[in-house]
């Protein structure tokens, strides 16, 4: 069965363990870094897989019961992989403005959170990140895809060569602590000076504790409430055990991405990339378009590509016949004309139901409108619909 | 990993086939392949009546992760196929030997079996297959 085996997405490599010979193996993962907390991976069970260059957990034995921890409890993610880069300097504000194409002048007080894409001259996306406005001081914390973190890093630096600012690559842990019940499981947790604050945090928002290194940001990419950590390497290993022993699953990979996929939310390289822009893959609203005189990188183009009126909507489906969609199938109308093609694509654990992200053609069909989607040769019905399809557990789209 | 059952044979692509001694077989996956695919979320059962030539894709499997193809293992005509797998494909992970079936075949030729792998040379081949 495993011959024409259809690998999905980045899952290739993990299912890869049924047929290579065990030399290239060995090769392929010596090649991978590890997080610090592989070691306690290994100990749980974890199921890995090769993801941005990293060896990650993709599950520790039920994808689909890490995702409804998370829906319904707390679930603890090792996001190390992810970079996080400090930068500082006089003119950091000023560098950001013109690198991101959402505008940190948005980030009023401190602590504040932002999600932007990062766009080249063309409004590309080279990457998508967090940013955080410090909670002390005048600097600003990025959060980079690991896979993309190094070409970030040279895009940014070669782009801002006549001003005074500096980014630092800074090797901390990265937990993400997900859930209705994550914030109150976490609280014992903390860092007893970081404690009240962090409980008191509105949503995209975060605090510190220089001398701990602590950082502490109420965001995500789930869909539900919870923490971000960032924290001394050294001390990663503790604070995942006490986050176990205070009630959290631990989850993998792969249920991170059936929720962010529940949620709405595009992964880098996969729903978009450097031949897209934000217009094409449903992250408009994350464009600043004002104030006007702010030149950020890629605004001609994208300017340009919003007067002509001609970009691809990016749209959400759910599958009404049996199957599920995957990425790469083909979306067609009842001409059966090709109008685009599947970006993310999966089932859904809360839903019980397929769902997709896709990138159509043209504005020809438009939300609620019904479609088909090739699924091994054969038109499966299905609609389109306007994501997120889960936010806090519950559905947002009909199912009927 | 579970021991192998002996009672059936496999093949090099994971599924295992047991002879049922009325000129009829049940075919479903191994243990080492659901574990590999991850939970189950989707199965595409074969038409009754259908006749499938040996190594010919049938059904198809889908996981959280992937979809796979189903081979059978041996030339037959479809006389059942386990319905529960349409609202419960987990079947398949918690009891891939068992509750976790997924058609039964009239067999073209009965000793086509024996050209399939027996439990000690499946569980070599995984062996050696790292």
């Amino acid at each position: 069965m495993l011959s024409k085996t259809q690998f999905i997405g980045y899952y290739v490599a993990t299912l890869s363990i049924l047929t290579p010979p065990k030399k290239a193996k060995l090769t392929a993962m010596s090649a991978l870094y590890r997080t610090e907390l592989y070691p306690v991976h290994q100990q749980l069970g974890a199921t890995f897989m090769p993801f941005g260059g990293w060896d990650m957990p993709l599950h520790y034995g039920s994808q689909l019961a890490e995702h409804h921890a998370v829906r319904t409890d707390a679930g603890l993610f090792d996001v190390s992989h992810m970079r996080a880069i400090d930068v500082d300097g006089d003119a950091a504000q000023l560098a950001l403005r013109r690198l991101l194409a959402n505008d940190i002048a948005r980030l009023t007080t401190h602590g504040k959170a932002l999600y932007s894409c990062l766009l080249n001259p063309a409004g590309g996306i080279v990457d998508d990140l967090i940013v955080y406005r410090q909670p002390a001081g005048n600097g600003y914390r990025l959060v980079l895809n690991a896979a993309t973190a190094e070409r970030d890093l040279n895009w940014m630096r070669s782009q801002i060569t006549d001003l005074e600012v500096t980014f630092i690559q800074r090797p901390l842990a990265l937990l993400a602590l997900q859930g209705p019940n994550a914030r109150a499981k976490a609280a014992a947790v903390l860092p007893a000076q970081l404690r009240d604050a962090a409980l008191a945090l509105p949503p995209f928002t975060a605090t510190s504790a220089d001398d701990l290194d602590w950082f502490i940001a109420r965001t995500g990419y789930t869909g539900e409430d919870g923490f971000e950590l960032m924290l001394p390497n050294t001390e990663a290993a503790a604070v995942w055990t006490q986050l176990i022993a205070a009630g959290f699953t631990p989850c993998g990979l792969g249920a991170r991405d059936t929720l962010r996929l529940e949620a709405g939310m595009n992964l880098y390289g996969q729903d978009m990339d450097e031949t897209t822009t934000p217009l094409d893959s449903g992250v408009a609203w994350t464009v600043a378009w004002q104030p006007t005189d702010r030149r950020f990188i890629g605004r001609a183009a994208l300017e340009a590509q919003r007067a002509s009126d001609h970009y691809r909507p990016f749209v959400g489906l759910l599958l009404l016949g049996r199957g599920i969609m995957r990425p790469g199938q083909v979306v067609t109308n009842h001409h059966q004309d090709s109008i685009g093609v599947i970006t993310s694509g999966g089932f859904a654990p809360t839903l019980q139901r397929s769902i997709a992200l896709a990138r159509l053609i043209n504005k020809t069909l438009t939300i609620g409108d019904p479609c088909h989607v090739i699924i091994r040769n054969t038109p499966v019905a299905a609609r389109i619909v306007k994501p997120p399809f889960v936010r806090h557990g519950q559905a947002q789209i009909e199912l009927n | 990993m579970h021991t192998l059952p002996t009672d059936r044979r496999y093949s090099a692509s994971h599924e295992w086939i047991k002879d049922n001694g009325d000129g009829t077989a049940t075919v479903g996956i191994t243990d080492h392949a659901q574990a590999a695919l991850g939970d189950l979320v989707f199965v595409e059962l074969p038409q009754l009546d259908q006749v499938i030539a040996a190594q010919a894709a049938c059904a198809v499997v889908e996981s959280v992760k992937a979809a796979s193809d189903i081979y059978c293992p041996v030339a037959g005509t479809v006389i059942a196929v386990n319905e529960e797998l349409s609202a419960m494909p987990e079947l398949i992970n918690q009891d891939a030997y068992g509750a976790g079936w997924i058609f039964q075949l009239k067999l073209a030729n009965a000793a086509e079996l024996n050209a399939l792998l027996d439990a000690a040379a499946y569980q070599a081949s995984l062996h050696d297959a790292g």
